[in-house]
């Protein structure tokens, strides 16, 4: 998947608003969702369009109801990608410390 | 399927095959170089025959094999569905407390391999629920990262200087 379309789907405060609405309460109808936005129906199914095309929404069918589930998965390929890559050195320093440390411990042993 | 709503849906694409998906769920050699953490030497694997009916065992990569979760092959239809009950080893015997992972692979346009996985019936059990929700995004992310470049997490600079 694009890692451009997660970014341009993030993007948008109305996106970010679905994606917690689904992330409070996830598996909603089209009708649930735009019970808690202030804008036509057309235009959400228009911004829920773009989060599926993006990964960051999967349609689940249930019977003639189609549900709406946030996928974070997208989420955390960024967050491997762009965040935890810049913790890593950190992350390296402290397992390098726990294992001199216990290193230590085994001499004394 | 079940009528039931759902619990969590995970979706990610994979340019690779669904037998190479297959095998990584199934296969505790290949588990263990993405599931859990294998740089915090917290790897863990799944372990069974993998034969409808069969015990399955989510086990921790440690020098005891620590169980964490139990279960049993509910459906095995390789390389395309797998369905595993889901339990913590101290609840195995009560039905009521195993809630159900469904693994679809499904071959999808351009190359690519669509895994969806999920996780029914967890409604009983608030604990399970929350644990679940942080660990499925990070299993997949590193499961699709494993098979597109031979290596679990995503290769960086900072990480391949020191191998």
């Amino acid at each position: 998947m694009d890692t451009d379309k997660v970014f341009k789907a993030l993007a948008d405060a109305t996106r970010r608003r679905l994606l917690d609405q689904l992330h409070k309460d996830n598996g909603q109808s089209l009708t649930q969702l735009c019970e808690h936005m202030n804008m036509t129906r057309q235009s959400v199914t228009q911004h829920l369009q773009l989060l599926e095309d993006a990964n960051l929404v999967v349609i689940v069918w249930q019977g003639r109801e189609k549900l709406h589930y946030l996928n974070p998965v997208p989420l955390q390929e960024i967050y491997a990608r762009w965040i935890e890559k810049f913790e890593r050195d950190r992350l390296r320093a402290l397992r390098n410390l726990k294992r001199s440390l216990e290193a230590d411990d085994d001499k004394k042993a | 399927m079940t009528t039931k709503k759902p619990d969590y849906v995970y979706v990610t694409y994979i340019a690779t095959t669904p037998h190479k998906v297959w095998q990584a769920i199934t296969d505790p050699e290949l588990a263990r170089q993405y599931w859990g953490d294998p740089n915090s030497g917290c790897a863990r694997v799944n372990v069974s025959d993998w034969r409808p009916g069969s015990k399955w065992e989510h086990q921790r990569v440690d020098a005891a094999r620590t169980v964490d979760i139990v279960g049993k092959v509910l459906e095995s239809t390789p390389p395309r569905r797998l369905v595993i009950s889901w339990a913590r080893p101290d609840e195995a015997a009560d039905d009521s407390k195993h809630s159900r992972v469904a693994f679809d692979i499904e071959p999808y346009s351009d190359g690519l391999v669509r895994l969806t996985v999920t996780h029914d019936d967890l409604e009983r059990d608030p604990k399970m629920f929350a644990g679940v929700s942080g660990g499925w995004p990070k299993v997949l992310s590193n499961l699709k990262t494993l098979l597109e470049t031979g290596r679990a997490l995503p290769r960086t600079p900072v990480a391949t200087e020191h191998r």
